[in-house]
């Protein structure tokens, strides 16, 4: 009987837990589909319910105006996107709420205001609206939630965003193979060949796998620069840039591997060379085919690493425009549009959308290249 | 779009490359030392000689890329940071006295030291938590999922969410971040959170924990699934409640697993640079040496000596780790 109270404890702190950890990120998918305009003036959490919004419109300069007997008139609606339901309007920004909807305010030179609670509005004076500045109308309103795909398009098309994206995975698509390619070769050597040195280039690849990314930067970078100068080439290329995401991503590459690849039984090596099978040829029909799973592992990893990276990609691709990772682009736009959240919040959902599906698919490989590449 | 063709021409190139090198260098060898005619000697020298050289044909690609984008850095960071900021001139200690000097450096450091004390405990802990809840519920591996998830999220785009999260107004209007509307909503005053010097690092320091979580959890959870049934049966027996078993039975049988959870993020931490440069760019003093370093790779053309220093620093702290590791391998090698 004392069981139950402590399994719903255990429940609840579950489901804190989640919400604790899932939430951040939910808010921001909200805020990416919401209008910008109820983003700056409303909680997500809110997004459903109506949002109480301050706004001003700007009367067209005499579109649409009708003249009876020398008296203009203009009519239109205040919300230009949304529907509503106006609380109070004014028509100057020192008292924007003066009047209640259907009140006509007096503007002064015979001229008047009123707006309706659905928006509407009517402007009338006895001289023309145009050529004039259109007229001024503050209103308050709440608003209902409006959800749209707008900021997606924005970013997509003015932010530069699309762009990134394609950076991004001219980066990450070479930088995941080559590794492998070169690792594969290393890892059944250092796992099914004999020779001296053996131990000690494990025992160097386990070092390697901490030395920080830190300790490489302006060396490479030194090295890229007087390369290109020598040769007549941009030192800031993707070439370069995959070369040194796989150098960085080796050893993993190689310690995965070869912990795998170690664990594979040894009969069936042993009966392959007994039929006269050479060291090439099992490492390419069997030890290849069976290590998928971790090849697999690697991939996901160096995947995520190298799509996730910021750093590696400003040091040897810089921060031209035309180059710029998604990454990249996402942390000048923190600088650029610090507050905007509709256009932020839809180029993080751009940049993060790969690697989610990835997670989400390959989940299981994930898990055990983990579980297999902590160093135990 | 042509880039990305050009990438994948790049892939199919590397590939015909890889395959012409590995394939062929081994079609050499096997050329050069034939195992065939009757020559049984001759046979067996050949065997053995080729048998010396091939792990070399298998290696060698990936040896001298290590050799090049990690052992050559490695040694000439440690170089530089003897030299001036172009790199000529040798200042022998200047750098490293520099460093001491330098409160920049100074902040940095301490900031460092605090992620340090701060992240790996918490997140191992609360991985460790989460692993433990889990896994005694059905909906548990649902829920290890959407925690492990924010590990599939670059730093930048986790602090683009947080920075959501710490969104500030000035009060009176509506906070649209989620921990200012709670604050007001207990009748708090909204803080602008990273802009609060020495709090603002806690804050930071949330992304990363965050992040860290779930990569601690899954860890565990397997660590957790592999204590064997008989220790806890037994402990049943003598009448220990889950909490006594957990802490008593289980938690010491996986230190092993705790330790490795811990230095994995005690490196990570060290490196820690994407959250920090997003969030505040070290301003409001939440700087840390990563960032610092960077700083000075490019500020003002670049001072490479001080940069290649600061990057020392970063080295010194995570050779225990490394030595650790090392060893660590090495007896579970012999071990098996």
């Amino acid at each position: 009987m004392t069981k139950n109270p402590l399994r719903w404890a255990v429940h609840l702190s579950v489901v804190l837990f989640v919400l604790l950890w899932t939430l951040p990120t939910f808010g921001l998918l909200v805020t990416s589909f919401r209008d910008k305009d109820q983003i700056a003036t409303s909680g997500w959490w809110t997004a459903l319910g109506t949002s109480t919004q301050s706004g001003m419109f700007r009367a067209p300069q005499g579109a649409g105006e009708v003249e009876e007997a020398g008296h203009f008139t203009l009519t239109g609606s205040v919300f230009e996107r949304t529907g509503g339901t106006v609380a109070a309007f004014g028509f100057n920004s020192k008292a924007p709420n003066a009047f209640k909807p259907g009140e006509t305010a007096d503007l002064g030179e015979g001229k008047a205001l009123t707006v309706g609670r659905d928006g509407a509005f009517t402007l009338s004076g006895p001289e023309s609206f145009s050529g004039k500045r259109g007229q001024r109308i503050f209103y308050t309103a709440s608003v209902p939630a409006r959800f749209t795909f707008d900021n997606y398009r924005a970013v997509l098309m003015a932010e530069g965003l699309g762009r990134s994206f394609l950076n991004s995975a001219t980066v990450a698509i070479p930088s995941t193979i080559i590794p492998i390619l070169i690792a594969a070769f290393a890892a059944y050597a250092l796992s099914w060949m004999q020779f001296p040195g053996r131990a000690l280039l494990i025992a160097c690849v386990v070092g390697l796998l901490v030395v920080p990314l830190q300790m490489s930067l302006i060396p490479l970078l030194t090295l890229y620069n007087a390369a290109g100068q020598k040769f007549g080439f941009d030192p800031k290329s993707y070439i370069g840039i995959w070369l040194a995401h796989t150098g960085f991503g080796l050893p993993l590459a190689i310690y995965l591997l070869r912990n795998y690849m170690a664990g594979l039984p040894r009969e069936i090596m042993e009966s392959a060379r007994v039929d006269g099978a050479t060291d090439f040829q099992i490492f390419t029909r069997i030890v290849l085919p069976l290590s998928f799973p971790a090849l697999a592992s690697f991939a996901i990893f160096q995947f995520l690493w190298t799509w996730n990276d910021l750093l590696v990609a400003l040091v040897f691709l810089g921060p031209q425009d035309d180059k710029l990772v998604l990454t990249g682009r996402l942390v000048n736009l923190l600088g650029s549009r610090g507050g905007d959240w509709e256009i932020l919040a839809a180029s993080a959902f751009v940049s993060i959308a790969v690697p989610i599906l990835v997670f989400f698919a390959l989940q299981k490989y994930l898990v055990r290249g983990l579980l297999a590449g902590s160093v135990k | 779009m042509e880039q990305l063709m050009a990438a994948l021409v790049t892939i199919i190139i590397g590939i015909f490359a890889a395959v012409t090198w590995f394939w062929g260098a081994n079609w050499c060898l096997d050329r050069l030392l034939p195992v065939r005619g009757t020559d049984a000697f001759r046979n067996g020298r050949n065997i053995a000689r080729a048998g010396l050289i091939r792990p070399w044909l298998f290696l060698g690609p990936a040896i001298l890329t290590l050799t090049l984008y990690l052992i050559y850095p490695a040694i000439a960071s440690l170089w530089l940071s003897f030299h001036d900021k172009s790199g000529q001139a040798f200042v022998a200690a200047a750098n490293y006295r520099w460093l001491l000097s330098d409160p920049g450096f100074r902040e940095s450091i301490l900031n460092n030291f605090l992620w340090l004390l701060v992240v790996p405990a918490t997140s191992t802990f609360l991985g460790l938590l989460a692993a433990a809840l889990t896994d005694r519920i059905v909906w548990g591996s649902v829920a290890r999922s959407l925690i492990f998830m924010p590990m599939a999220i670059s730093f930048v785009g986790a602090a683009v969410i947080w920075r959501f999260v710490y969104d500030y107004r000035a009060e009176g209007s509506d906070q649209i971040g989620l921990l200012n509307a709670i604050v007001t909503g207990f009748g708090g005053d909204p803080q602008a959170w990273i802009a609060l010097p020495f709090w603002n690092n806690f804050f930071l320091m949330v992304i990363l924990i965050w992040i860290q979580t779930g990569f601690a959890m899954v860890i565990l959870s397997a660590a957790l699934r592999g204590i064997p049934e008989e220790t806890i049966e037994a402990a049943v027996l003598d009448g220990a409640n889950g909490i006594q078993i957990f802490l008593r039975i289980m938690v010491p049988q996986i230190w092993g697993t705790i330790a490795v959870v811990w230095t994995t993020i005690t490196i990570t931490v060290l490196k820690v640079f994407d959250i920090v440069l997003a969030m505040t760019n070290g301003q409001w003093n939440s700087n840390v040496l990563a960032n610092l370093m960077f700083d000075w790779m490019f500020r003002g053309g670049g001072d490479f000596g001080r940069g290649a220093a600061i990057a020392i620093v970063i080295m010194a702290l995570v050779i225990p780790i490394m030595i650790w590791n090392i060893r660590h391998a090495r007896t579970e090698k012999e071990g098996r």
